[in-house]
C-alpha cells in the first residue's frame, strides 16, 4: 500500500514515546482479571487436582465436602462430560481432550473436581474433604523413557504414545549429505520450561438461560482460532460463547493461550451450578498444570564442504505434547518449519517429526514458540561445525548467510523472508561486542588456566503467523480433505465521536507490549494529532468487537500485521476528515493536510479548522455532508497479508509475514570448582525493520534476553521417573531476578519490511530464541565439550567442568555411622543400620507384632489389622511446622524367618502421598545382640513433591531412622531387664514350637 | 493458595505468649516475620489451629551486651541486625552472614529467632550461630533454658525446641579485636537456599599459628554443623586452608537433592571452607597488623 506510506507523517512513529499504559499500572489503577466483579452473585471456585501422574478414578466421594458450610456445589468430570464435548485437535488420534479428568487422570495437576463456594478459602477447605479413590497406574513423564517399548500407554485407545510422525524433504538432502566433505551431528535433549507471567490464569464464567449464552471474562490472549473450538466443546454456536478480556494484563508470553481449557471448564461449571463462578489460578496450580514449552529430544546433522559451505541439514525431533494435544498444538513443532534453513542459504533439508504423549501437563505457546528449541539444534551444530572445520564461528556463519540482495528470499520449506541485511547485522554485532579483543582476552584467560568461552547464535524471527502452518502436521492428502486454511487476519476500528475525540479499538489482546501506545502513535501521525489525544481500547468482547480467526496476541503479530490494519483505518478516517474539511474550506481533499490538531489547506496556514470541528460535522450535520460522504466516522479494516497462502502439496508454506533477524554473542567464564557461570559479555543485534517505538523495542529485547537466560541457566519444569511433578513453587522453579541479569549491549540494523505500510517487522520473541543457544555455545567453548544439556545450573556445570557424564553418582549403599539418604535419580533411597541389644528372635517378633508396629511407626494412631500382615492406620507426621495426617497402609512381605522381610508402606493425605518399600535384614551379632540393616526406596508425590523437593530426602531419612530408633528404644530396656528378657526368651521358645 | 482457618493471637508480652503456647501446644505455630510460615500456611503444608504472632513483643527486639556475649532478641529483624554497629563490631561473623539471607525485602521482616527456630538446613543465621559457638535461649511457662547451638539443631526443620517453648534470644560470643572471620556460600541465585555455605572464625599468634579456630558448614548436612578442628589448632597458618578444607570435605555426610548430589556438596564443602579460611586468615592478619 504505497499510497499509505506517503500520507503518514513520521512525527510520532519511530519516536520513543512514553507508554500510554504505564500511568494506570504505576498508580495501581490498572484492572486485571482478579479485579473484575462484572456481575453480582459471583461464587468462587477451587480445583481439586490429581496428585498422581496416571491413575484410574474409581470413586469420588464429595459427601463430606458438601456438608461444609459455604460450599455451594461440587462438579466432577462426569458432571462436566454431560454438558460438553472434547476439545478438538488437528491431530487425528483417539485421545479426547477434556478440561477435567473423566475416568482417568493423565498428569499431576489434572483437574478432578471443581468446588464452588462462597469464598476461595472455603472452596479450598472443601477440596481437602473430597475423597477420591484412585487406582494408581504406571506413569511416564520423561521423554527418554516414553519412547522405550515397555513404557506404559497413556491413552489405551491410541495404542502408542507416539501420536504423529511426519517426514519432510526439501531439495535433495540425501545427495547433499552423500557428497559432503564433512558431516557434523549433534544430539540433544531440552527441558520443558515456561515464561511464568506474574499474573496467573483467571476466569469468570456466567451461563445465562436467557439469552441462552455463556459469557466468560478471562485473560485469554488468543489466538482466536480456538474460540470456535471452545464453542464447539460447549456445544453452542460461536456467538453463544461470549469472551471478554480485562483492560490490563499481567503478562502472558504465550502461556495464557492455555486458559482456553479453563474457559470451557468453568463455563460448564457455571451452567451446571447455575451460578457465576470465578476462578483465579494460584502459583502452584500455574507451575504444575498451566502450560509450558515442549521438552524435546533431537538430533541435527549438518553437511558442509571443506571450505564451510552448509549444503544440507537434517533434523530429527521428538516433542513431548504432555498428556493431550491441546490446540493450537502441535504448532510449536511446526512454527519454525518453513524457515528450517534459519538465516542460511542451505537448500537441502530433511525433517522427521515425532509427537509423543506422556503423563505430564499439556504444552503450548511459550515465548519463542518452538524457536528456542529449533535454534538450539541449528546454532549448536553450526558452532560444532565451526570448531570441526577450523573456521571462526562468526566467519562460518557469514559465509552461509542469505545475502543482502537476495530479498524477498524464498526459503526451501516455503517461508518468504521479506527483507534483511544479515551480514551487516553480524558485522554490527562483532563491532559492539569487540569480538577481536574478546578473542584475545579468551586466549589470555586460557593461558592462565581460566575457562572463558564465546558463543554465537543467529536466526530469523518469524512474525505474524499464517494460521495454516499447523496443518503441516497433516499430510497433504489429509489437508485436501479438510477445509482450506490460510492467512492471518488482523482487524482494527478507528472512530471519531461527535466531540471529535478519536478512539482506536484493537483485537490484539496485549499482554504488556504497549499496543495502545504504538497504535496511538500511528493514528496520531495519520490524523495530525498528539498520541495523548487518541484513546485506545484493547479490551475484546467477541460479541461486539471486530475480531477474526487470527485475533489475539502471539507470534509477534502486532508490529507485523496489526499495525497495518490500524494504519489503514486511520488513513480512511484521515481521508474522510479531509473531505469534510475541504467542503468547509472551499478546497479539494487533496489540498487538505492534517497537522497539529488542524485540518488546513496546504500552504495556507491561516486557512483551516480544528480537527474536532471537521469531525463533528459528520455527526451533527449529515444533511450538509459533501457528495457521497456517509454520516458518522467509524472506519474498520480487516486485513490478511497476501503472501500467507495455504500449504502446497510439497508441504511448503509462507508461514509468517515478516522475518526479523537476531544475532547474539555470549561470553562466559566458568568457575570449575563451583560450576558458577559469570556472564562476561552479552551483545545482541536486531533487525526489526522500522522501530515503531525504540523504547518498547528496547524493553522487548531485554525481556526476550532474560527469558532466554532463564531457560539457559535455571529453568526446568521437572518430573521424576514416576511422573511426579517437582517444581511447584518459585523456590524450585528458578527465574532470573535483576541480580542475575547482566547489562547487555544492544545494536540495531533496520531494513524496512515491504509487508506493511510502516516498514515494521514483528519482534518480541527476539533473543528468547537465541540466548539459550548462544549461552550454551559459550559454555561449550569454555569447557571444550559438546554434550551439554540445559539448564546450565551449578551442579550440572560443575559436573561438566569436572568430567562427569552424569550429574549424580551413587554412593555406598550402607553407611555404618549415620543413616544416609538421597533424592537423586529422583526416587528417594537410603539405608542404615543399627545394633539392637536383643537376640534376633526378639527383634523378629517385635517387627511382626501389630502393637509394636503401632508403637514404632512415627505418629501412628488407630492401627488396625486388615489381613495377615496388612494394616491400616492414621499417621500424623510433623516436621517443623509442616504437619499432616495421612491414611497409611502397611504390609509385610517376603518374610524369611528371623532373617529378612520387606516393609511396604503407603500414605495418602491432603498434602499428597508417599509410598515406599524397605528391606530389613537381621543378623545375630551375639546371643543378645542383633544387627539390623535396612535399605529403602520411596516415592513422594502430590503437593509435598511439588513444593518440598529440597527437604524430602532429609525428612524421609529422618522418619525412617525414627522408626528404627523407636524399635531400638523399645527393645533396649527389655534386654536390660533380666526377668523380662527371660520371659521373652521363654516366649520365643513357645512361638518356635508353634511354627 | 489460601490457608486453612486458624485462631490468631497477638500477645504484647512474652509471658502472655508463653502462656498461650502452653495452652495450645503443638497445635500452635509461632509467627514472627512470616517469611517462611506465611508461604507454608498459604501452601497448606502448615495447618496450625492457632497462630501466635510474637512480632509486637518489644522485649524480643533488643540487643544487649554482657561480658562475653551479645544477646540478640529473637524478634530482631535481619535488617535491624544488619544495620547494627554493635553487631558489626562485636559479632562480625553474623554481620557477614546476613547479606546472604534472602533479599532485602525479606530481611525487613524475617527475624533472627525465626530463622533459628525454623532450622532450614541451608539457613545462614543458624550456621553463623553454630560456627561461633553461640547459644539458643528458650522460654516456656515451665521456665527458661539455654542450649548450645551445636546441640539445638537436630535435622531438617527439626530442633530441640519443645512445643511449649519460644526461642526468645540468641547469644553470640563477642569477637576479639585480632580475630578474622569469613562467611561464604554457593546458591543458584543470590538469596536462594544455599547449596553449601561455610563460616570461619580464627585468630593468629604472633608466629602466624592458628588459635581459636572454628569452622561451620551449612546446607551440606541436614543441619548446620561445626567441623571438628581440634587437630588444626596451633598449626602454621599457611598449611591450614588446604588441609582443613580437605578434612572438612572428608568429614561431612552430605544430603542429596535435585540441586546437588552428595559429590557436588562434598566438592563445595572443600572449596568453600578453603575460601572462608583464606578470607578469615586475611582478615586476622589485617587486624593483627592494625593493632
Amino acid at each position: 500500500m504505497p499510497d499509505v506510506i506517503e500520507t503518514i507523517s513520521k512525527r510520532w512513529v519511530g519516536a520513543a514515546v512514553g507508554r500510554k499504559e504505564d500511568e494506570a499500572l504505576l498508580t495501581g489503577q490498572a484492572r486485571f482479571i482478579d479485579d473484575l466483579y462484572p456481575i453480582p452473585g459471583i461464587r468462587f471456585a477451587a480445583i481439586l487436582r490429581s496428585p498422581h501422574a496416571h491413575a484410574r478414578i474409581r470413586r469420588i466421594d464429595v459427601a463430606r465436602a458438601r456438608e461444609l458450610a459455604g460450599v455451594r456445589d461440587i462438579v466432577t468430570g462426569k458432571d462436566v462430560q454431560e454438558l460438553i464435548g472434547s476439545i478438538p485437535s488437528i491431530v487425528k488420534a483417539p485421545l479426547a481432550y477434556y478440561p477435567i479428568a473423566i475416568d482417568k487422570a493423565h498428569y499431576v495437576g489434572e483437574p478432578i473436581a471443581v468446588v464452588v463456594a462462597d469464598t476461595r478459602y472455603i472452596a479450598e477447605d472443601a477440596c481437602d474433604l473430597i475423597d477420591v479413590e484412585y487406582e494408581v497406574l504406571p506413569a511416564v513423564a520423561n521423554l527418554r523413557s516414553v519412547i522405550m517399548r515397555d513404557a506404559p500407554l497413556i491413552h489405551e485407545a491410541v495404542g502408542s504414545n507416539v501420536i504423529s510422525r511426519r517426514s519432510f524433504s526439501y531439495g535433495n538432502p540425501d545427495d547433499a549429505f552423500a557428497a559432503a566433505d564433512r558431516v557434523f551431528e549433534f544430539s540433544y535433549s531440552l527441558p520443558r520450561y515456561a515464561s511464568t507471567p506474574i499474573e496467573t490464569f483467571g476466569v469468570i464464567a456466567h451461563f445465562e438461560r436467557a439469552p441462552d449464552r455463556y459469557t466468560v471474562w478471562s485473560n485469554f490472549q488468543g489466538p482466536f482460532v480456538v474460540q470456535p473450538l471452545m464453542a464447539n466443546a460447549l456445544r453452542v454456536p460461536g456467538h453463544r460463547l461470549r469472551l471478554i478480556t480485562p483492560p490490563s494484563s499481567g503478562g502472558s508470553f504465550g502461556i495464557k493461550q492455555a486458559v482456553l481449557s479453563y474457559i470451557v471448564l468453568l463455563a460448564a461449571v457455571s451452567r451446571r451450578t447455575g451460578m457465576p463462578v470465578k476462578w483465579i489460578e494460584d502459583r502452584v496450580e500455574h507451575l504444575t498444570a498451566a502450560s509450558a514449552s515442549s521438552d524435546r529430544l533431537g538430533t541435527v546433522g549438518a553437511a558442509f564442504t571443506k571450505d564451510g559451505e552448509l549444503t544440507g541439514l537434517r533434523f530429527k525431533t521428538t516433542a513431548n505434547m504432555g498428556a493431550y494435544v491441546r490446540p493450537p498444538e502441535p504448532a510449536s513443532l511446526y512454527r519454525m518449519h518453513a524457515a528450517s534453513n534459519g538465516c542460511y542459504r542451505v537448500k537441502n533439508i530433511s525433517i522427521d517429526n515425532e509427537l509423543v504423549v506422556t503423563n505430564s501437563t499439556p504444552v503450548g505457546l511459550n515465548r519463542g514458540y518452538g524457536g528456542p528449541q529449533f535454534y538450539f539444534a541449528l546454532e549448536r551444530v553450526m558452532e560444532i561445525a565451526a570448531r570441526g572445520l577450523g573456521i571462526d564461528p562468526a566467519e562460518l556463519r557469514r559465509r552461509n548467510l542469505i545475502r543482502a540482495g537476495a530479498f524477498p528470499y524464498k526459503a526451501p520449506a516455503g517461508a518468504v523472508f521479506d527483507a534483511g541485511d544479515y551480514e551487516a547485522a553480524l558485522s554490527e554485532l562483532l563491532r559492539i561486542a569487540d569480538y577481536e579483543k574478546l578473542k584475545e582476552r579468551r586466549a589470555a584467560a586460557r593461558r592462565a588456566g581460566r575457562l572463558l568461552g564465546i558463543g554465537l547464535a543467529a536466526g530469523v524471527e518469524p512474525s505474524g503467523s499464517n494460521m495454516a502452518y499447523v496443518s503441516l502436521a497433516q499430510t497433504s492428502e489429509e489437508r485436501r480433505r479438510a477445509d482450506r486454511k490460510s492467512g492471518a487476519n488482523a482487524s482494527a476500528v478507528v472512530t471519531v465521536d461527535p466531540s471529535g475525540q478519536v478512539t482506536v479499538r484493537l483485537c490484539s489482546c496485549p499482554n504488556g507490549q504497549g499496543h495502545a501506545t504504538v497504535a496511538a502513535q500511528i493514528v496520531a501521525d495519520a490524523l495530525g494529532l498528539h498520541p495523548d489525544d487518541i484513546q485506545v481500547v484493547t479490551e475484546v468482547d467477541t460479541l461486539t468487537s471486530a475480531w477474526s480467526i487470527a485475533s489475539g496476541n502471539y507470534s509477534n503479530r502486532f508490529a507485523a500485521i496489526v499495525v497495518e490494519a490500524v494504519a489503514k483505518c486511520a488513513e480512511q478516517v484521515a481521508q474522510k476528515i479531509r473531505l469534510l474539511a475541504a467542503a468547509a474550506l472551499d478546497a479539494t481533499a487533496d489540498e487538505i493536510e492534517l497537522h497539529e490538531g488542524y485540518a488546513r489547506v496546504r500552504g495556507q496556514s491561516n486557512k483551516g479548522l480544528p480537527f474536532r470541528k471537521a469531525a463533528s460535522r459528520a455527526h451533527w450535520d449529515p444533511a450538509g455532508l459533501p457528495g457521497d460522504t456517509s454520516p458518522g466516522i467509524h472506519e474498520s479494516a480487516v486485513i490478511s497479508p497476501a503472501v500467507l497462502g495455504s500449504p502446497d502439496a510439497e508441504d511448503r508454506i509462507a508461514s509468517a509475514v515478516t522475518f526479523g533477524f537476531v544475532v547474539d554473542l555470549a561470553a562466559v567464564e566458568i568457575d570449575a570448582k563451583t560450576g558458577a557461570i559469570r556472564i562476561d559479555k552479552y551483545a545482541s543485534v536486531h533487525d526489526v525493520g522500522t522501530q515503531l517505538n525504540p523504547k518498547i523495542v528496547e524493553g522487548q529485547v531485554h525481556g526476550g534476553f532474560v527469558h532466554g537466560l532463564g531457560a539457559a541457566l535455571f529453568e526446568e519444569l521437572a518430573y521424576d521417573d514416576q511422573g511426579n511433578f517437582l517444581s511447584g513453587t518459585f523456590a524450585d522453579y528458578l527465574c532470573p531476578t535483576a541480580v542475575e541479569v547482566p547489562a547487555i549491549e544492544i545494536g540495531h540494523v533496520e531494513t524496512r519490511s515491504p509487508a506493511n505500510a510502516l516498514g515494521a517487522k514483528g519482534l518480541g520473541d527476539g533473543s528468547s530464541m537465541l540466548t539459550p543457544a548462544a549461552v550454551t555455545n559459550a559454555v561449550a567453548d569454555a569447557l571444550g565439550r559438546d554434550d551439554i544439556s540445559l539448564p546450565l545450573n551449578l551442579q550440572r556445570v560443575w559436573a561438566f567442568a569436572n568430567g562427569h557424564n552424569r550429574t549424580t553418582k551413587s554412593r555406598p549403599a550402607i553407611s555404618s555411622s549415620r543413616p544416609t539418604g538421597r533424592a537423586a535419580g529422583e526416587t528417594l533411597t537410603g539405608s542404615g543400620e543399627i545394633t539392637l541389644l536383643a537376640p534376633v528372635q526378639e527383634v523378629w517378633r517385635r517387627l511382626l507384632d501389630p502393637n509394636e508396629l503401632a508403637a514404632i511407626i512415627p505418629g501412628c494412631r488407630n492401627l488396625t489389622q486388615d489381613q495377615v500382615d496388612r494394616y491400616s492406620a492414621r499417621v500424623t507426621i510433623g516436621i517443623g511446622a509442616i504437619r499432616g495426617t495421612y491414611h497409611a497402609q502397611i504390609e509385610l512381605r517376603d518374610k524369611s524367618e528371623r532373617s529378612s522381610l520387606r516393609l511396604l508402606g503407603k500414605a495418602v493425605g491432603p498434602l499428597g502421598f508417599g509410598s515406599g518399600s524397605g528391606l530389613v535384614r537381621l543378623q545375630p551379632e551375639t546371643e543378645a545382640r542383633t544387627r539390623l540393616q535396612y535399605s529403602y526406596e520411596a516415592e513422594v508425590g502430590g503437593k509435598l513433591a511439588a513444593v518440598g523437593q529440597r527437604m524430602l530426602g532429609s525428612v524421609m531419612r529422618y522418619l525412617i531412622s525414627q522408626f528404627f530408633r523407636a524399635l531400638e528404644r523399645r527393645i533396649t530396656p527389655a534386654s536390660r531387664t533380666g526377668w523380662r528378657s527371660w520371659w521373652l526368651r521363654l516366649r520365643q521358645y513357645v512361638s518356635r514350637d508353634e511354627t | 493458595m489460601k490457608p486453612v482457618g486458624f485462631d490468631y493471637y497477638r500477645p504484647q508480652a512474652l509471658s502472655e505468649a508463653v502462656a498461650l503456647l502452653a495452652d495450645k501446644g503443638d497445635e500452635a505455630a509461632i509467627l514472627a516475620g512470616g517469611m517462611t510460615l506465611g508461604p507454608m500456611l498459604n501452601l497448606r503444608v502448615a495447618r496450625p489451629r492457632s497462630v501466635i504472632d510474637i512480632s509486637r513483643i518489644q522485649a524480643l527486639k533488643t540487643i544487649s551486651v554482657s561480658n562475653n556475649v551479645v544477646i540478640t532478641g529473637a524478634g530482631l529483624t535481619q535488617s535491624e541486625a544488619l544495620r547494627s554497629d554493635l553487631i558489626a563490631r562485636e559479632v562480625p561473623l553474623l554481620a557477614m552472614a546476613l547479606p546472604w539471607v534472602g533479599h532485602f525485602q525479606t530481611r525487613n521482616r524475617g527475624t533472627l529467632g525465626g530463622s533459628v527456630a525454623h532450622a532450614d538446613p541451608s539457613a545462614e543465621i543458624p550456621l553463623a550461630l553454630v560456627a561461633c559457638g553461640g547459644t539458643v535461649v528458650l522460654q516456656s511457662r515451665r521456665g527458661g533454658r539455654r542450649i548450645a547451638a551445636k546441640e539445638f539443631f537436630v535435622g531438617a526443620l527439626m530442633t530441640q525446641r519443645r512445643p511449649d517453648e519460644i526461642v526468645t534470644a540468641l547469644e553470640w560470643p563477642r569477637t576479639r579485636p585480632d580475630a578474622g572471620h569469613a562467611f561464604t556460600e554457593i546458591a543458584q541465585r543470590h538469596g536462594d537456599f544455599a547449596i553449601a555455605a561455610a563460616a570461619c572464625s580464627l585468630r593468629l599468634t604472633k608466629s602466624d599459628r592458628v588459635e581459636h579456630l572454628s569452622v561451620g558448614v551449612g546446607g551440606v548436612e541436614d543441619r548446620p554443623i561445626a567441623i571438628d578442628v581440634s587437630g588444626f589448632r596451633g598449626q602454621a597458618a599457611g598449611d591450614i586452608p588446604a588441609n582443613l578444607s580437605a578434612h572438612a570435605a572428608s568429614s561431612v555426610t552430605p544430603m542429596e537433592d535435585r540441586s546437588a548430589s552428595a559429590d557436588y556438596r562434598t566438592a563445595l564443602t572443600k572449596v568453600l571452607v578453603e575460601r572462608a579460611v583464606n578470607a578469615a586468615l586475611d582478615m586476622a592478619r589485617l587486624q593483627r597488623n592494625r593493632l
